[in-house]
């Protein structure tokens, strides 16, 4: 069984905008890629392509070794989806839609039965199974709509940001079962906004910036990617945040990310710390918390994208840094 | 599983959303009820004299006029689930692309059934007797489903075209209303003006309630309206099955 995913040179173009421009990517079998990307990336349409929902414009998609396009029936046997909103029916009952589904892929009646109140307890929906979706909470229905893609075990998942509204202990349950899933052998495409989630759960990751890929690795090596540390500084008074950020930029060399009073910046020498507090004290900055931290994703993430508005290469603005971490 | 079980399947998902909640047949059978209550008593004395003539005669209309409000409920759901993301959810599964609409349309069928059957417990209740036979009343009850599921495609045109289910159910509605009005079915085409009366006469509405009439009443010819009628749904589903797909596959291709 080939559970892989290849991606080579996706495009997709709505009515003059292109949402997916030239995407090309891999997922060997039974690993977890993570499709990172702001609004608007072209997750959704990556996604709807690869589950046959939408045709592409150009490029070539295989899933499970099979062609998207020309062998699209095939590939809805293999795999399993969560699109970005739900798609339950709102009249029936959690069970009902479980049972539906399972019917429609050709399961008896007491076996779907039996599916679906299997998927109920594993997904803490037994006590609502019997209501009408209308009355579900909004997680309810997230937990609902992730059950309803796994009733007929696919060996292909797709999950488009499947834990948007789901709350913390909602998401770490959703965690182990992807992980469990992935330890069966289901290989695993999942789109989020969640760094964190890609970090927690992604063998490799892509990042998407207005349909186009600007980095792929792994978490490690895209962390690597923009300098092993993170200069963390925050300040007595938001008010001196762009004359310190001038500094900062003129010290390090990259322009750092400003939230309010505090600022990081991707830094590759340790050494650079004295310096920076000396220049913001000679500028009458007034520093109140000054620090180095392994850099996190929102770090990759933000240094990724940020600059993709103005520039045309910025993969690798952010890239040479810090090759020299691992 | 082959595609005729998927599709019962699918049928059977629009049926027990009214078997749970019985009030959902309420949208299309309180009122028919309702209408044929107010005409019989409001119309009856001016139309035919009195409400007991007047039930043998606008029974069938009722009965028809219900059939084509009940086909708007095809969609409205269809359109439904295209809007909430549940035709995605199907068309993702390895289930034919027609049997999604096959088993709305089945389901409306079942549902067309409830209804004739309720309004035809609630004539006999006003006091309607059958003049014809049961098998007359049965060939009745399938040239109206046979125009029902001939009619479906026009509103599953309108459920792809529409940009939310309330918009369904409020052009089908306005559109179905003077075409059900502007008919035989509640009163005498030689009552209207002549200029209205050509039209009236080849409106499929009057055709297929002066064959019911016929079927029920024993009072008016069968076999011409009836062979018109089923002309006119032929006709109908000839256009609408095929441009309701295709309008429908645009729809999903534009994303
Ligand atoms: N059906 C459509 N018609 C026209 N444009 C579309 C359509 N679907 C998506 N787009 C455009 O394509 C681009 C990518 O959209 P997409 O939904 O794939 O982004 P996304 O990465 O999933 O974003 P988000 O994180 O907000 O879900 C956007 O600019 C969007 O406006
Ligand atoms: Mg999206």
């Amino acid at each position: 069984m080939d559970n892989t995913i290849e991606v080579e040179g996706l495009v997709r173009d709505f009515a003059g905008t292109r949402a997916v421009d030239e995407v090309s990517l891999q997922v060997p079998a039974g690993h977890v890629l993570g499709l990172l990307g702001p609004n608007g990336a072209g997750k959704t349409t990556t996604v709807r392509m690869l589950a046959t929902l939408l045709s592409p414009t150009a490029g070539r998609a295989r899933v499970g070794g099979l062609d998207v396009v020309d062998q699209a029936a095939r590939v809805r046997e293999i795999i399993g989806l969560t699109g970005q909103y739900a798609s339950v029916d709102e009249k029936l009952t959690g069970r009902e839609n479980l049972i539906l589904i399972a019917r429609l892929l050709g399961m008896k009646r007491a076996a779907a039965r039996a599916r679906a109140d299997e998927l109920l307890v594993d997904f803490s929906l037994r006590e609502a199974g019997h209501r009408p979706v209308q009355t579900y909470s909004g997680g309810m229905r997230r937990r609902l709509d992730l059950a309803a893609s796994l009733v007929g075990r696919p060996r292909i998942l797709f999950l488009d940001e499947p834990s948007t509204g789901l709350d913390p202990r909602a998401r770490r349950d959703l965690w182990a079962r992807v992980r469990r899933l992935q330890d069966a052998g289901t290989t695993v495409l999942l789109t989020t906004q969640y760094l964190e989630e890609a970090d927690a759960l992604a063998d490799s990751i892509v990042v998407l910036d207005q349909g186009r890929v600007i980095a792929e690795g792994t978490a490690a090596e895209l962390k690597a990617r923009v300098g092993t540390r993170t200069l963390f500084l925050r300040l007595a008074r938001a008010d001196q945040a762009d004359a310190a950020a001038r500094q900062v930029a003129t010290l390090t060399g990259s322009e750092p990310h400003v939230e309010g009073e505090t600022l990081s910046a991707p830094v590759a020498e340790a050494s650079l710390l004295p310096a920076v507090l000396r220049e913001l004290d000679a500028a009458g900055i007034e520093v109140a918390e000054l620090g180095l931290r392994s850099a996190s994703l929102d770090d990759v993430f933000l240094s990724l994208t940020g600059q993709t508005g103005s520039g045309d290469a910025p993969a690798d603005a952010a890239g040479d840094s810090g090759e020299d971490a691992a | 599983m082959n595609a005729l079980d998927q599709t019962l399947a699918l049928a059977w998902r629009s049926l027990v959303q009214v078997r749970r909640n019985p009030w959902e047949l309420g949208d299309y059978s309180i009122q028919p009820i309702l209408f044929l209550v107010l005409f019989l008593f409001v119309f009856g004395g001016a139309i035919a004299g009195s409400p007991d003539d007047y039930l043998a005669f606008v029974l069938p209309g009722v009965i028809v006029m219900n059939m084509l409000f009940v086909t708007v409920y095809v969609g409205h759901g269809l359109n439904t689930d295209l809007t909430r993301g549940v035709f995605d959810r199907f068309r993702a599964l390895p289930i034919p692309r027609w049997a999604p609409l096959a088993g709305r349309i089945l389901a409306d069928v079942v549902k067309q059934v409830l209804c004739i059957g309720l309004l035809l417990i609630v004539g006999y209740l006003l006091g309607f007797r059958l003049a014809t036979s049961f098998g007359h009343l049965l060939v009745m009850v399938l040239l109206v489903l046979t125009f029902a599921v001939a009619f479906s495609w026009v509103m599953v045109l309108v459920g792809v075209l529409a940009r939310d289910p309330e918009h369904v159910q409020l052009f089908g509605f306005t559109a179905l209303f003077p075409v059900t009005f502007v008919s035989s079915a509640f009163v005498p085409v030689e009552t209207m003006p002549e200029w209205l009366q050509g039209f009236v006469q080849a409106n499929p509405v009057s055709l297929l309630t002066e064959a019911a009439r016929g079927l029920m009443n024993a009072d008016g010819a069968v076999a011409a309206p009836a062979l018109a009628s089923l002309a006119w749904a032929a006709g109908i589903a000839a256009v609408f099955a095929p441009l309701s797909v295709w309008v429908l596959n645009r729809r999903l291709a534009r994303g």
